[in-house]
């Protein structure tokens, strides 16, 4: 059996009293890409974060290409891993924000370069030729000298992926990536990942486009109040969902 | 001004106006008598000041003109100059490290930066310098060792501590209370999403401080990182309580002598403000080597002229047009 690019079992996740994730299990396949939806304030993106460990799990098992995250297992203990251990094993989960979060300071080919370099510790001559092949990919040539503020939100998010890409992971989160922008712009970012997900990445994806749902995704899970209600095929979650709930739900925003 | 906001509003309102002419307004301005009176009034100040400037014989500015790059005033002047840019670096230092202890999720970190900040603040620099001066009388002998272990040198407090030495100390410890507030507030003003997508790209919190927040956040710290070093500089006068011969306790050493305390206070003004234009001027090139993208670029005489906003507006119009029409 192949190791599952996503494991997770039992997930908890609090904020002082308030339990935001109530056990989530899941899993996503290599190459599979997987979609979160649901009402605001359902766990979403929450339960992204703790796939970096960009928020801590407070009990459950989540793996990464079989790895535990955050937390290494020795003799039925848990061991929390150092900062630089942390880095490492993020450096190969790609993520892209619903706000771009482009770093202001630096160019688009800068912001593309940084983390390479500092991170994988490649060469800039490397880390360069690779950007400009990405930003090809996504459209963005001639554009490696822009600051941020002077590209559009569709401009910005597409770097934001190609920053992500940059670093070769082996998956990618994507968080409500265009929830941010003017309605016009939201084709062109949803098209770079149509076909980052054609390319075979792995991909997980919190959003509201249903119809990027439908078109591209291999699985939909609908989640609300902390839980996974029902996940499965997206056109029968999306046309035939057997909870309440999820029909509900459904029935508002399709 | 006037044909530049007409066209911005009429332009979405009526496209079919392609006819300039029908945009500009033939407006009287409005007359601004109470301005007009206020400049009056500025200039007859300015007039009868500048003539006892020169008029006033009590001036005595030729005894100003024999002091000003006079040998011991120099000397004064090198001492100040010292003592302001070295405990301001050192200040500087302190102040990062301690902002970001502050923001250490450690709460004995957070709660020690705060202490020394409270503490610092909380007590008149005057007496911390006197305090650092007479700190002898507390620990007569130092020594550098483990506590209850081994001790690997030792000296003699007096030796150790001379004036120069607690000037530095006592301005440098002292401004790193006020600019570990400057740092923090610089850091914390930075949004969270830039430190989490450094995060989630696999750089380390070292990295992500060094590389993304801190030099975003040195925007914000320069202007008033600025403000600190013009105050430092004068501040160091206070060192003439140490006996240390900066520019104020050398010219006030030369009247207690020759009573020409006028026209030595004139030359000690002087200088001061020549440094604190030398300081405004390097500060500026500070902020535009900071600020991202030439468009925002302005120069020296746009700053001190005021006639800044009216350009910048414009170019940002121009950024986000050209960003609409790549799209």
């Amino acid at each position: 059996m192949i190791e599952p690019a996503l494991r997770v079992e039992a997930v908890r996740k609090s904020y002082g009293h308030v339990e935001v994730l109530k056990g989530i299990d899941m899993q996503v396949k290599p190459g599979e890409v997987a979609c979160l939806v649901g009402p605001s304030g359902s766990g979403k993106s929450t339960f992204l974060r703790c796939i970096n460990h960009l928020e801590k799990i407070n009990s459950g098992r989540l793996y990464v290409h079989g790895d535990l995250v955050g937390y290494e297992e020795k003799k039925g203990r848990l061991y929390e891993l150092s900062d630089r251990e942390v880095c490492r094993k993020r450096a190969e989960i790609g993520m892209v924000f619903q706000s771009f979060n482009l770093f202001q300071h630096m160019s688009v080919l800068e912001n593309i370069i940084e983390a390479p370099m500092r991170v994988l510790k490649i060469s800039k001559e490397e880390a360069v030729n690779y950007a400009r092949e990405l930003l090809e990919l996504v459209g963005l040539s001639g554009r490696e000298e822009s600051y941020p503020k002077q590209l559009s939100g569709g401009q910005q998010q597409r770097v934001a992926i190609t920053r992500a890409l940059a670093m070769r992971p082996k998956l990618m989160l994507f968080d409500e990536p265009t929830s941010a922008l003017d309605p016009e712009l939201v084709g062109e970012v949803l098209t770079a990942m149509q076909d980052l997900a054609n390319s075979g990445m792995t991909m997980i994806v919190v959003t509201h486009e249903m119809g990027f749902a439908r078109k591209v995704a291999d699985t939909v899970a609908f989640m609300d109040a902390g839980l996974i209600v029902e996940s499965g095929h997206p056109d029968q979650i999306l046309d035939n969902p057997q909870h309440e709930r999820t029909k509900s739900f459904f029935s508002k925003v399709l | 001004m006037t044909r530049l906001d007409s066209n911005k509003k009429q332009g979405p309102i009526s496209p079919t106006s392609v006819n300039s002419e029908a945009t500009i307004l033939n407006a009287v301005p409005i007359r601004h008598y109470g301005r007009w009176i206020a400049t009056l009034f500025l200039l007859l100040v300015a007039i009868v000041m500048v003539k006892s400037l020169i008029t006033n014989p009590r001036f005595r500015w030729g005894i100003v003109g024999d002091y000003i790059i006079s040998e011991p005033i120099l000397e004064g002047l090198r001492l100040t100059f010292v003592l302001t840019v070295v405990a301001q670096l050192i200040g500087i230092l302190i102040g990062i490290i301690l902002a970001i202890m502050r923001l250490s999720s450690n709460r004995v970190l957070a709660r020690a930066a705060w202490i020394y900040i409270w503490f610092f603040r909380g007590t008149p620099l005057l007496v911390q310098l006197i305090f650092w001066y007479n700190i002898s009388a507390l620990y007569p002998e130092i020594s550098i060792g483990i506590p209850f272990g081994p001790t690997f040198w030792q000296g003699n407090a007096n030796d150790l501590i001379t004036p120069f030495a607690v000037a530095i100390l006592g301005l440098a410890l002292n401004e790193g209370a006020y600019m570990a507030e400057i740092v923090r507030g610089g850091i914390v003003g930075i949004d969270r999403g830039q430190a989490e997508s450094a995060k989630a790209l696999g750089m380390t919190h070292m990295q992500t401080l060094r590389r993304i927040v801190l030099p975003q956040a040195v925007k914000v710290i320069i202007p008033p990182t600025g403000n600190q070093t013009i105050l430092m500089l004068k501040t160091t006068s206070l060192v003439s309580v140490l006996a240390l011969a900066d520019l104020l306790y050398t010219a006030q050493t030369i009247y207690a002598r020759t009573f020409e305390t006028m026209p030595l206070l004139m030359v000690v003004s002087l200088w001061y403000l020549g440094i604190t234009s030398v300081l405004t001027f390097g500060q500026f090139f500070l902020e535009r080597h900071f600020t991202e993208g030439k468009q925002e670029r302005i120069s020296f005489t746009q700053r001190i002229t005021g006639r800044v906003s009216m350009r910048k507006s414009s170019s940002e119009l121009g950024q986000a047009e050209r960003a609409k029409h790549n799209d």
